[in-house]
């Protein structure tokens, strides 16, 4: 094994429908313990990941091994893993108390050990009044957490989440994923995620693992993914509104894009580029400075408000920068009117720079 | 205008005076006698004359003696009641040799179909199951070629049948017949089936593959609890189709002893000899049509909620 406590680890991972690669080559070793989530957006196989992992579809190539054991061949039901679906999945001729013990009932637990996990789990998810129910009596936040005991009654080592919260409105998953966070903090079991919600992968990740085109892209923490991103892709996609991107060359300490010079004195390269290198400089909309924040400014520039867009918290202007439709976020206090002219900071350290080729971070 | 406003708002809906005040508000009033309520409901009349009058005809005359028959009139109901024909139906009409009445076919019927249909249902069932959950290599191409044996027609294979069940010893017994019924219902009910299934969430199969279930296990505690209404369009589709059935039975069976309840109404009903007893004739159609209809009666409402749903997703 490649890590020391891994609880999960996948290895050159192949998967295909037929012509379609769905996977290739796809490595990735998860920690006892940790919350991962597989982040990438719609079709990039994050799905397909799970469903792997959890024994539903077969790899074409390469292992799948849980808490030290080769699992490739073994059943899903025999992989120790709990796994929660987007639609919740119910039985829905059962019970809550039918659904939570199918699994158990399947594998012949004795039955004063299925009363006390159910028990347990129904206290935990706190769904005791709903046992006797069936599911098509039940809010879609209950299911979910009947679908969520359904995986905690099993006792399991590692959980598999397929974009549990996106069927619900946009308050109750809010609350959920707060709950989700306790429960994984007071269990502290290995749990792996799928969405395609930044927001959920940021709040709930201890590391995110960022899909497209069934390859991991980066795999990092939540602050690395987010302040460094190895990519332009990731850097593209993190983020909300996203960064803004300009094509220039790097010389040395300055980076030049069209009638700026950015300088780079205090940015950190991760292999520093020769001098005339061609560069792509992404600037998120958050890390604009203006007002009393412009004093910390390496560079400064002056421009003309196309737009405002009041958020409440905060307030988002476009404006144009070098010759390109540029915004900037400002705090919701400020008030700034169209047509004003007004200056702004930029501070090129917290900006990731890529080769302008390879889309790899500089 | 004031004053207006306040009166409409409070005596509103029962004074009419208020009520041209006010303006429109609530259901729109609906003239039951409009155009097109006449037309519609005119047709439907007529179309429900026109399916019930047969059935009136037969009930009446089923249940007149001779005599009155004679005297012609096929739409007075009877002067004097009498059951004799209905009697003499199910127990003495003759079918050439045999003088023992529908009651000999009916129990051939019944002998047919209760395995006919618990064979073909079962079958189907595990079939459409299979297809749609567990798609194997070449699942498509069995399910295809299942389909194409749905649109030969019947006519194509009558021969070729009767060899095998030759070959097989089977050819004029019950059993023959049965097989004949089972293979011939397959591919519009495993149809039915597969598409029922295909209605099934995915996730709910990979739930229950994660809880440990295995193909049975799945089948029978999952799916077979959701299909209810599938399985009572299966069963009435079968009931009807085995019951009326009158091809086959007159093919594949050999001696009129084992001859299934629709092959003896004909012969009775062709029957020569004697005189033509209509109202003898008339009980015993009806006698052989009972037991579809009530299986219709008995499942009216399940019937359409599991076409609706069988016809969701394909
Ligand atoms: N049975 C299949 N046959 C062929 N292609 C498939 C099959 N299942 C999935 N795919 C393809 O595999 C790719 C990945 O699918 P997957 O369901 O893993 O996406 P996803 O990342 O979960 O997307 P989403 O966020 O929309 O759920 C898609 O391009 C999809 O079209
Ligand atoms: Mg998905």
């Amino acid at each position: 094994m490649t890590v020391e406590n891994a609880s999960v680890s996948i290895k050159n991972l192949d998967l295909s429908f037929g012509a379609v690669k769905v996977l290739q080559n796809l490595n990735l070793d998860i920690v006892d313990g940790e919350f991962l989530v597989l982040l990438g957006s719609s079709g990039c196989g994050k799905s397909t990941l799970l469903n792997v992992i959890a024994g539903l579809l077969e790899p074409t190539d390469g292992q799948i091994w849980i808490k030290g054991k080769n699992v490739t061949w073994a059943e899903p039901s025999e992989r120790g893993i709990g796994m929660v679906f987007q639609s919740y999945a119910l039985y829905p001729q059962m019970t809550v108390e039918g659904n939570l013990t199918f699994g158990l009932r399947n594998a012949r637990v004795p039955k004063d050990e299925i009363k006390r996990r159910v028990a347990r789990a129904a206290e935990i998810l706190q769904i005791e009044p709903l046992l006797k129910r069936k599911p098509g009596a039940l809010s879609g936040g209950q299911r979910q957490r009947v679908a969520i005991g359904r995986a905690l009654v099993r006792d399991v080592d590692v959980f598999l989440f397929d974009e549990p919260l996106s069927n619900l409105d946009a308050k109750l998953r809010a609350d959920l994923r707060v709950e989700l966070k306790l429960l994984h903090n007071n269990l502290e079991n290995t749990m792996i995620y799928v969405t395609h919600d930044q927001v959920e992968a940021m709040t709930l990740a201890d590391r995110i693992a960022i899909m497209k085109g069934g390859k991991i892209m980066q795999l990092g923490t939540p602050a690395e993914i987010y302040g460094t991103p190895q990519n332009k892709y990731v850097a593209d996609f993190i983020g909300s509104p996203s960064m803004t991107f300009y094509d220039g060359t790097v010389d040395g300490t300055v980076m030049k894009i069209e009638g700026h010079d950015l300088p780079l004195g205090a940015y950190q390269f991760t292999n520093r580029p020769g001098p005339g290198t061609p560069a792509t400089i992404g600037i998120r909309p958050e890390h604009v400075m203006t007002g009393d924040n412009l004093r910390s400014a390496p560079y400064q520039t002056d421009i003309t408000v196309d737009l405002v867009e009041p958020m409440g918290s905060d307030t988002l202007i476009y404006c144009h920068l070098a010759g390109q439709p540029f915004r900037f976020r400002m705090d919701g206090s400020a008030v700034v009117r169209k047509g004003e002219r007004i200056t702004i900071g930029i501070d090129p350290a917290r900006a990731s720079i890529f080769d302008k080729d390879t889309e790899e971070r500089l | 205008m004031a004053d207006i406003g306040i009166l409409a708002a409070t005596k509103s809906a029962e004074h009419p005076v208020y009520r041209m005040i006010d303006g429109p508000r609530g259901a729109k009033p609906k003239n039951r006698f409009s155009r097109a309520n006449i037309i519609v409901y005119g047709t439907l009349f007529v179309v429900a004359l026109y399916y019930a009058l047969p059935l009136y005809v037969m009930i009446v005359t089923s249940l007149k003696g001779l005599p009155e028959i004679r005297v012609g009139n096929i739409f007075a109901p009877p002067l004097e009641v009498t059951f004799q024909p209905w009697v003499k139906a199910w127990q003495e009409a003759c079918t050439g040799i045999n003088c023992d009445g529908l009651s000999r076919g009916f129990w051939n019927s019944v002998r047919i179909l209760i395995p006919s249909l618990i064979l073909s249902v079962a079958i189907a069932s595990i079939n459409g199951y299979a297809l749609s959950m567990w798609k194997f290599r070449g699942s498509e191409v069995f399910f295809t070629i299942l389909m194409i044996g749905a649109f030969i027609p019947y006519q194509v294979m009558l021969y070729p049948i009767v060899i095998l069940l030759r070959e097989a010893g089977l050819y004029g017994s019950l059993t023959g017949l049965v097989l004949v019924h089972v293979a011939f219902g397959m591919p519009i009910n495993t149809l039915l089936f597969r598409n029922y299934f295909a209605s099934i969430p995915e996730e709910l199969f990979k739930a229950a593959r994660v809880d440990g279930a295995g193909f049975w296990a799945i089948f029978f505690r999952i799916m077979l609890p959701m299909s209810l209404p599938i399985f009572v369009v299966a069963v009435i589709i079968q009931v009807t189709g085995i019951w009326n059935d009158f091809l086959f039975g007159v093919t594949y069976i050999s001696s009129p002893d084992r001859y299934p309840m629709t092959v003896q109404l004909n012969n009775i009903v062709n029957s020569v000899q004697g005189v033509k007893e209509y109202n003898v004739n008339m009980a015993a159609t009806l006698l052989t049509g009972l037991v579809p209809l009530v299986i219709y009666f008995a499942s009216g409402k399940l019937f359409v909620r599991g076409i609706a749903a069988g016809a969701v997703k394909g």
